[in-house]
């Protein structure tokens, strides 16, 4: 029906009728909606470096976690009369057992000064690297999360003793006080181990190896709490936590359900980074001397023991160094690669 | 202003103070005290050594006497080496390593910001590929990695370079590379962020229409208050430094307070562990509180809280 006055304000009925099949039609939405999640994943997926750090670091574990159990020699395992092989080498004994008709494993990276295979000597100080970085990393986060959530959260006064508590760790040298604890930490743990019954898992693990996940839960949570502590200060002051209050939710229930999901993206994020500056962390204390127990070989004390015999046996730094290289650099761009599809905020 | 310092030096002492306590108490911890570690001495022996450290004592009066001896800079005599104080093995190994250290910061400054501005001015091109690629390399990689493959390369393969000690200009480039090769990377990942930031700000616009040549927009504009960030990465620097001079001493030998540190670790000298890292972190501590302080005053425009 036309207007006859183009000012008029009667209304055109038309427009009240109900929509038929055709007009709904066009107002369904196409595209299903996409999550948080789905779309941080499809931006993952999309980076071609961080999935190829993804495909390595799968690699390494499974190099690591799975290839020593199928593998014919141990890491402690010395090999008498086959001391100081080079890669692919056979000693006298072994090749009078193959001219025998018999199957020798090669040495395929050589063996030791002490006759113990080279490979899987890696293989197993891997896994020593990959347990700090990812267990350290762990701990940092539950601790810091934790930490950070509830300073974050209550604010006031909880908040300003708590940061001043991070401030004063923050500030602390990290590594002199991780020493002073690796060395000092390990004679009460060893007589925990041997006097105390329920605590023989420590020496099963390691005291070393022990050693490092206090210290790193000792030390390494601050800027994880700070980081948490300020993604917190922002989301709570959203809509939906004032609902959440106004319903009567208890506070543990607002912190589990509301906030910390929507700082997911974060502390994934910084997990993963956290996670080979644990490994750098370790293969130095290694490297050093103070850091897993002999026999337990880790990709630092490797180095370090490949070091007495450079000019001998120069290949013997490589693989270690190699290997330590190129996790912490998977790693580092697998890091990269989360926080550019999970938290672009956080870029710097 | 006044209120921040007193904040700051007040947090300085306090974990200064901390970690004085943390080192006593832990060396508490050791069973048997110092003394213990190796082969045990006989009774009269070890009391006579405890009378002399003046273990015997209640741990609280200990602990007086220990700190009211650090404030005035004595930190007793080496364990392990007889007749020398520990503030004097700090003193004599800190100057080696102050100047091996303080070489490698300033190779990584004046190589790092460098780097960086060059790959940002070039984005995306070539060469700051090459730049971005080696810097991401050179972050992945541990101190004693580089340490390792430059003695390999120089020294067993090519004969080039001396392998131990610090007797000439030769000695100093090994560790100096190994010790500044992580913060180079570092720097220049810093440098080139921070530069395409600024490029990226209205007033470098306003420059570029001003007609002013690029020179001048670089040095006056860009990079001054692009350098600042590097500024603030200046204190972690130091701790690095430190960090790294334990391994590079070992490596190359060098008869600086890392080495000794290391060697006092593995022979279990207690008063010399104390000594040494207390005396780090002070220095860290002390050296963070300048540059903080510095760059509150470079850049004007930061709150002062």
């Amino acid at each position: 029906m036309e207007k006859k006055n183009k000012l008029s304000l009667q209304l055109d009925v038309s427009d009240f009728l109900p929509a038929d099949e055709s007009e709904k039609q066009s107002l369904v939405v196409m595209r299903e909606s996409v999550s948080f999640w789905r779309d941080g994943v499809r931006r993952f997926k999309k980076n071609k470096i961080a999935m190829t750090s993804l495909i390595v670091i799968i690699f390494i574990m499974f190099f690591a976690f799975v290839m020593p159990g199928i593998y014919p020699y141990s890491y402690e395992q010395q090999i008498r009369g086959s001391e100081n092989l080079a890669p692919m080498e056979y000693s006298e004994k072994e090749l009078a057992l193959i001219e025998a008709g018999e199957d020798v494993f090669p040495h395929i990276l050589g063996t030791d000064s002490l006759g113990r295979d080279t490979m899987v000597r890696l293989m197993y100080g891997s896994r020593i690297s990959l347990l700090v970085g990812i267990v350290a990393s762990v701990l940092v986060l539950i601790i810091g999360s934790l930490y950070g959530t509830i300073a974050g959260y209550f604010g006031g006064r909880v908040d300003m003793i708590m940061m001043r508590i991070v401030d004063i760790i923050y500030t602390v040298p990290d590594i002199l006080i991780i020493i002073l604890l690796m060395v000092t930490l390990k004679y009460p743990l060893q007589s925990l181990a041997a006097n105390v019954p329920g605590f023989a898992w420590i020496d099963t693990i390691g005291v070393g190896l022990i050693c490092i996940f206090i210290v790193f839960s000792l030390l390494y949570w601050v800027g994880m709490a700070r980081i948490v502590r300020s993604q917190i200060l922002t989301v709570k002051e959203m809509e939906y936590v004032t609902a959440a209050k106004a319903l009567g939710s208890s506070h543990p229930k607002i912190i589990r359900k509301h906030l910390l999901p929507n700082v997911m993206g974060t502390l994934i994020v910084t997990t993963t980074l956290q996670i080979p500056s644990a490994m750098f962390t370790e293969s130095f204390l290694s490297f050093i001397g103070i850091g897993v127990s002999a026999p337990m070989p880790s990709l630092g004390s490797m180095t370090a023991l490949a070091i007495d015999g450079v000019y001998s046996y120069p290949y013997r730094l490589l693989a270690p160094a190699l290997m330590i290289s190129l996790i912490i650099f998977s790693f580092n761009l697998l890091g990269d690669g989360l926080r550019d599809a999970f938290d672009p905020k956080l870029k710097d | 202003m006044a209120q921040y310092l007193v904040k700051r030096v007040l947090l300085a002492i306090v974990t200064i103070w901390l970690v004085a306590t943390l080192t006593f108490s832990l060396m508490h911890l050791v069973p048997g005290g110092p003394f213990l570690a190796e082969k045990s001495p006989s009774a009269a022996t070890l009391q006579a050594l405890e009378e002399k450290y003046g273990l015997d004592k209640p741990v609280i009066v200990q602990y007086k006497n220990y700190i009211v001896n650090l404030i005035q800079g004595d930190m007793g005599e080496s364990i392990k080496q007889r007749g020398r104080t520990v503030s004097d093995l700090i003193f004599t190994g800190f100057k080696v390593s102050a100047r091996v250290g303080g070489i490698a910061i300033l190779v990584a400054v004046s190589i790092g910001i460098p780097l960086g501005c060059i790959a940002a001015l070039n984005r995306g091109k070539w060469l700051d590929n090459v730049i971005v690629l080696i810097s991401t390399c050179g972050v992945a990689v541990p101190g004693f990695v580089v340490g390792t493959v430059l003695m390999i390369i120089f020294s067993v393969k090519l004969n080039l370079l001396p392998t131990y000690g610090l007797s000439s200009w030769k000695h100093y480039i090994m560790p100096v590379m190994s010790l500044a090769f992580y913060p180079t990377a570092y720097i220049s990942r810093l440098m080139r962020s921070s530069m395409l930031e600024v490029m990226g700000q209205d007033y470098m616009r306003t420059a570029r229409s001003k007609g002013l040549p690029q020179w001048k927009m670089l040095f006056k504009h860009a990079l001054r208050n692009a350098v600042l960030p590097v500024i603030t990465y200046l204190g972690p620097l130091l701790a690095y430094t430190l960090t790294g001079s334990f391994v590079v001493e070992k490596i190359f030998t060098i008869p600086g307070l890392g080495n000794a540190f290391i060697s006092s670790i593995t022979g279990r000298d207690y008063t010399m562990i104390m000594g040494t890292t207390i005396f780090l972190a002070s220095l860290v501590i002390l050296m963070n509180l300048i540059v903080d302080i510095a760059y509150k005053v470079i850049d004007p425009r930061i709150k002062l809280k």
